[in-house]
């Protein structure tokens, strides 16, 4: 049980010999082999690929500069990998084979990490529990009567079992963040632009960013010097310098003497659960006597969040999905006689429920007569939600809440009222609809042993101060250190 | 508020979206659209007077020089076709003319 476990510590062990990068790659292997089938973590799994990939790195020189190498490492199922299938979960692209890598897939691969396969999701990122996707929902490791949360939770999943060390995620409106705190791991938001988009199968344009999920806020910081950047293909791409996120952890300070971390206590008054609220407050005390200043700020529109974040997503999602057409890749329905006889039977069996409701809400909502009444009073009071969050961030470092209101639910509990469900993103969209950085960090577990995960969320572009204060917190708490507990091999269903 | 969303408004956007739906599935939108616009319109009761959209939340796009880069190979972006036709370079569809 001494096998390196983290992306810095296997990365560390390939690079000094200890392990090769093909016997890190066939444990993770094995180890998918035996947690993922009651899990469902993954859609697919590429093992020739992958072996094949460790072993040219293992027959390679020179690889201490390659921050990644020999890490193995997830992508979630709507992120391009060429010649790997991609579906976004969904019956539509069943099958697809990109001919091309997302940005982030290529960056990876050239620091050295090796992709072992994708990670499903809820159908084109829609939900907030995997339980959308067209190929069966995932499993919380924690509790497999349970949802991981959505909708990355296929990437939180195989990071919590541990069958990989990192995934990648995606985050619309706290799609990596729920997750990641459903199953008591670490996961990141960037800033809008700090990461690439290219080859992100779109969702909502103006919210959608790439990010880690990972065991420890260090090597998701890790990973984002791997991400971050600007990128000719993806022209909301940042060209600001890209810090080193890693080295920034490290440098000497007195714990968290001189941050000032904000508290919007008055969008916590219904719907939080107990255990919740009281894991809050314990993170913040923790963060007291580390030195931090724990203050009271306002976010008089938070309110309004969701019902803005439901419209402009959908919104974009309606326009974003229009090419799924049947004609240049995705399913087609057969004996249509008319081109548009195809578009609309082609989406209508392509397409599951949850993605219908969105693209006719969305559709709803930018029609004739509709538009200014829904969509643009959204994006007006979208702008009323940022200068919220700049005026409290200018008077503190970060702004802390719960990550999700409630721990994981139970597999189909909330899948006949989508009101209900998108209330689980109460606390996450803000930061997409703001464009700010947000990390989800584990801070304790209700009476029945469910994760619950503290949410920092910090300036435009200052990614770096977000994973700072999130890695000191981590380092004084054993939370990140509790594992879930190693199905029997006998007890799945 | 809940018989605001009727069966035929969402078979209307449907038609604009190009999605086929069931009966089914255009009586369960209807009820559960009509839900989710009767929590959404929460936002109307917001003063936005003189208040500047946001339409994305990033910095202004990034513009790069406007010069000719190689592009996928005609085989690679043909290759998930469901109807593709490589030899001729076509991407085949139903009949457009009669």
């Amino acid at each position: 049980m001494d096998t390196p476990s983290g992306v810095r510590d296997i990365r560390d062990a390939v690079v000094a010999g200890r392990m090769s990068a093909v016997d890190i790659c066939r444990q993770t292997l094995d180890r998918i082999a035996t947690l993922n089938p009651p899990l469902n973590a993954f859609r697919g799994v590429a093992p020739e690929r992958a072996l094949a990939r460790a072993a040219e790195l293992d027959a390679q020189r020179d690889r201490s500069p390659l921050p990644l190498f020999g890490v193995p490492v997830a992508i979630k199922d709507n992120i391009c990998t060429r010649g790997l299938a991609t579906t976004a979960s969904s019956r539509m692209l069943d099958g697809y084979v990109p001919p091309y890598d997302a940005t982030v897939v290529e960056r990876l691969e050239a620091a050295g990490a090796v992709i072992v396969g994708k990670t499903n999701c809820d159908e084109f990122a829609m939900g907030s529990s995997t339980e959308n996707s067209a190929f069966g929902p995932t499993r919380n490791p924690w509790a497999l009567d349970r949802i991981p949360g959505g909708s990355s939770g296929g990437s939180a999943a195989a990071v919590a079992a541990r069958m990989v060390p990192m995934a990648l995620g995606s985050d619309t409106g706290g799609s990596i963040r729920q997750p990641a705190a459903l199953c008591g791991v670490v996961g990141f938001k960037p800033s809008y632009g700090r990461v690439s988009r290219y080859g992100l199968i779109a969702f909502a344009s103006s919210l959608d960013q790439i990010g880690p999920i990972a065991t420890t806020v260090a090597d998701a910081a890790l990973v984002m010097n791997v991400l971050a950047g600007a990128d000719p293909r993806d022209s909301t791409a940042s060209a600001a310098p890209v810090p080193d996120f890693a080295h920034a952890l490290d440098e000497p300070r007195d714990g968290l003497r001189g941050v000032r971390i904000g508290v919007p206590r008055h969008l916590f008054s219904d719907g939080v659960e107990d255990a919740v609220l009281s894991a809050f407050e314990a993170a913040l005390a923790v963060t007291r006597d580390r030195g931090a200043e724990v203050v009271d700020v306002a976010l008089p529109y938070s309110p309004q969040a969701i019902p803005v974040y439901y419209i402009v997503a959908t919104a974009e999602a309606s326009s974003n999905l229009a090419r799924y057409d049947g004609v240049r890749y995705g399913h087609r329905a057969g004996q249509a006689h008319t081109p548009a006889e195809m578009y609309e039977r082609s989406r209508g069996e392509g397409f599951g429920r949850e993605v219908k409701r969105r693209i006719i809400l969305g559709t709803y909502v930018l029609s004739a007569g509709y538009y200014d009444a829904y969509y643009r009073q959204a994006q007006q009071v979208r702008t009323l939600i940022r200068e919220d969050y700049d005026k409290a961030l200018a008077g503190v470092d970060v702004i802390a809440m719960p990550t999700s209101p409630t721990a994981a639910f139970k597999l189909g509990e909330r899948t006949d009222d989508p009101v209900q469900m998108y209330l689980s993103d109460v606390f996450t969209v803000g930061a997409n609809l703001a464009g700010l950085p947000a990390v989800t960090v584990p801070c304790g577990f209700t009476g029945s042993r469910l994760p619950i995960g503290l949410q920092l969320t910090g300036r435009a572009m200052d990614d770096a101060t977000v994973l700072r204060i999130a890695d000191d917190y981590e380092r004084a708490t054993p939370w990140s250190n509790e594992r879930p507990p190693r199905p029997a091999a006998s007890a799945s269903r | 508020m809940t018989d605001r969303f009727s069966r035929a408004d969402v078979a209307r956007v449907a038609r604009l979206a190009r999605l086929e739906l069931n009966a089914e599935e255009q009586d369960l939108f209807a009820r559960q659209l009509a839900g989710i616009l009767a929590y959404a319109e929460q936002i109307q009761r917001v003063p936005t007077e003189g208040i500047e959209p946001t339409s994305h939340a990033g910095d202004a796009a990034m513009l790069r020089d406007d010069e000719v880069r190689p592009s996928l190979p005609r085989e690679a972006s043909l290759a998930a076709a469901p109807d593709g036709d490589t030899a001729a370079g076509l991407f085949k569809v139903p009949r457009v003319l009669g």
